[in-house]
């Protein structure tokens, strides 16, 4: 019998789905129309109890959503405790807390989050840019402090067009980022790990070179170890005191500690700060400097993103259970 | 072009102020001076000065034309010259030219930086993370989608058409609004500023200011584009029913603004700072240092050519 302080759904004839993930009123409601739940965070136990009573309940689950970031791992040891787990969906698009190999040796398939969040992400990106180059924030601060008709006009920006914008990962959110920029007459380059076909931006194989030849960087890559600090001393030596650095992926792709001190000692001219290596702490010295912008993680926050996600994971549980493909399969590839 | 007095009414831009004087005879209005200062000087140099140069908000009106007898040419450091009495220009054979085309695509792309700070709520982000809350109170709010948003602009003309190619690029369907139909394949014509109110989740002013505009976004308007509605102002502040506005957003009635000029510049309404729904700018839609350069380029060049008897090169009148 499943634990009485997991929260299930009475009916028997619903699937049952193991939940690993803290989810907004409206998309836990969508999932208990459609499944029996059990769900971890609700229950208050152990892992190891939770996933034993769910294996052991009348009818074990056969598929589970869980949340990433490191709250638990899909490994070998997660996969023996309930091994009718036979469908894993993922709400990022990340999988790194997801045994791959593993999975595909039993055959189970995956699902991630797919392009859900690249619409936010890159309107976000596209944001930042504008309001570091044309300093929207800090001119608004400005005019709230009331120092306009004091200080007369605010000190002036810098035109977008023309600007040469090197975006490094070239995915479905550098792809779209690349797109925008386009219509702002910004001329786009990008490095990712082998040149994209069907793409007529010029690729870069290195990220200093890179650099060198871009006005703004936009960081719109993966976390992984090899673009941990992708963005490191020499690449902004490369990209010079008149250079900004847009980050939408992940606070460790910079090497944070040196975008301060080039920041600090004018070696870069600004930057548009979405994430932070040590979220939600941002160093001191960055909130009271004029030339960047800092966001709370908030790329894929809105509305939109929310529903498309429910959509979207909906979506592919019941692919799975119908016995067809998964909408955004990472597995089988 | 040395012997053509130059009255720069107030302190635009340093390299233009540094060319004038290099290349005319400039003077330096008094312009923070009380009425009676300003008169006196104007007097005492009305025999002199043949060109003004002014800012878009400035202008030249009646009376300044009227106390300049030698006065032949107006030089506006602007695309706008609303605040310029043409009439009076007319009337006395006097040229005047703007600025226009160079700054196209600074004040597009503000209106569009604009539009998505207010959606996505990017300077009250910035500053919850400056005031420590994102630590102290976790995250921040949900806000809403920019791509794919209805985009109306009242104006279609170069900065209009400059801010739809750059909102296209986002998915955003473009509708708008102005006296004449155009034969625009991807966009939607409304014979009314309500109609493209009440169809559009952003709503951008982007026409001239004049008799047929002013307060072309009236209550009737403000309350078409409703409690879902942005509206983004690039153009003038004379533009919008000020006080309507500032009510409708304090009561919800409208769902947020960007605003990048002011019925009273410098002036900005309490109200409007109190609230966080809107973002705030000191009309810096061309206030780049490439566009200010080109802009002050356009004022030189339309001073050289009249004094070289060529044609303007962007004649107003």
């Amino acid at each position: 019998m499943a634990s009485s302080a997991a929260v299930a759904t009475v009916s028997a004839e619903l699937p049952s789905l193991l939940l690993i993930r803290r989810l907004d009123p409206p998309f836990a409601a969508a999932l208990r129309q459609r499944f029996r739940v059990l769900d971890f965070f609700a229950s208050g136990e152990p892992l190891p109890a939770f996933l034993a009573a769910a294996a052991s309940s009348p009818d074990p689950p056969r598929a589970a959503v869980i949340v990433g970031g490191g709250v638990v791992r899909v490994d070998a040891a997660f996969l023996d405790s309930v091994p009718s787990l036979r469908c894993i969906v993922g709400t990022g698009t990340g999988v790194d807390h997801l045994d791959l190999a593993e999975c595909a040796r039993r055959g189970v398939v995956v699902a991630n989050a797919g392009a859900v969040y690249s619409v936010d992400v890159a309107d976000h990106a596209v944001g930042l840019l504008i309001d570091v180059l044309r300093r929207v924030s800090a001119a608004e601060r400005f005019v709230r402090r009331r120092l306009w008709p004091v200080h007369g006009d605010y000190p002036l920006g810098t035109k977008l067009g023309g600007k040469r914008v090197g975006i490094i990962g070239l995915g479905n959110i550098g792809s779209l980022i690349a797109k925008r920029l386009e219509a702002f007459g910004c001329i786009v380059y990008y490095n990712s790990r082998r040149p994209k076909d069907l793409v007529s931006y010029k690729y870069f194989p290195n990220v200093k070179d890179l650099a060198s030849e871009s006005d703004v960087l936009v960081v719109a890559c993966a976390l992984n170890k090899e673009t941990r600090h992708v963005v490191n001393k020499d690449v902004l030596e490369a990209l010079g005191k008149d250079g900004i650095i847009i980050n939408i992926g992940r606070g460790a792709n910079v090497d944070e500690v040196e975008l301060i001190r080039a920041l600090k000692e004018g070696r870069i001219a600004g930057a548009g700060l979405d994430v932070f290596e040590n979220e939600p702490k941002v160093p001191a010295e960055l909130l009271t400097m004029e030339n960047v912008v800092l966001t709370p993680h908030i790329a894929v926050l809105t509305s939109e993103s929310r529903s498309d996600l429910r959509d979207n994971t909906i979506g592919n549980l019941e692919a799975f259970f119908a016995g067809k493909p998964l909408l955004t399969p990472v597995l089988p590839m | 072009m040395e012997s053509l007095g130059v009255l720069l009414l107030h302190p635009m831009d340093a390299y233009l102020e540094q060319e004038l004087a290099r290349r005319c005879r400039l003077l330096r209005f008094c312009w923070d001076a009380p009425p009676d200062r300003r008169d006196a000087f104007l007097r005492a140099h009305a025999g002199s000065v043949r060109a003004v140069v002014t800012g878009g908000v400035a202008g030249a009106g009646a009376a300044l034309i009227d106390a300049l007898p030698r006065l032949e040419i107006v030089a506006c450091f602007s695309v706008g010259f609303d605040r310029v009495d043409l009439a009076r220009c007319r009337e006395r054979g006097v040229r005047v030219t703007n600025t226009p085309g160079v700054l196209t695509d600074d004040v597009a792309d503000l209106a569009v930086g604009l539009a998505i700070a207010v959606l996505r709520r990017i300077p009250q982000a910035d500053g919850y993370v400056r005031a420590g809350q994102w630590k102290a109170k976790g995250d921040f709010t949900l806000t809403t989608r920019f791509s794919g948003k209805r985009v109306g602009i009242i104006g279609l003309g170069r900065i209009g058409l400059a801010i739809a190619r750059r909102v296209e690029a986002f998915g955003c369907p473009v509708s708008y609004y102005q006296r004449t139909k155009r034969d625009y394949p991807n966009y939607t014509f409304f014979p009314t500023v309500v109609e493209l109110a009440a169809t559009s989740d952003v709503l951008v002013v982007a026409c001239s200011l004049n008799e047929q505009s002013r307060r072309i976004v009236s209550r009737e308007v403000i309350d078409a584009l409703g409690p879902g509605g942005v509206l983004v102002n690039i153009g003038r502040g004379g533009h919008v029913d000020e006080p309507e506005l500032v009510a409708a957003l304090a009561e919800g009635r409208l769902g947020g603004a960007g605003l990048d000029v002011f019925e009273d510049e410098p002036e900005v309404p309490e109200a409007l700072v109190a609230l966080d729904n809107v973002v705030l700018a000191p009309h810096m839609g061309s206030g780049t240092r490439e566009t200010r350069r080109a802009m002050a380029d356009v004022v030189l060049g339309n001073l050289e050519a009249h004094v070289s008897g060529k044609p303007l090169l962007t004649p107003v009148v």
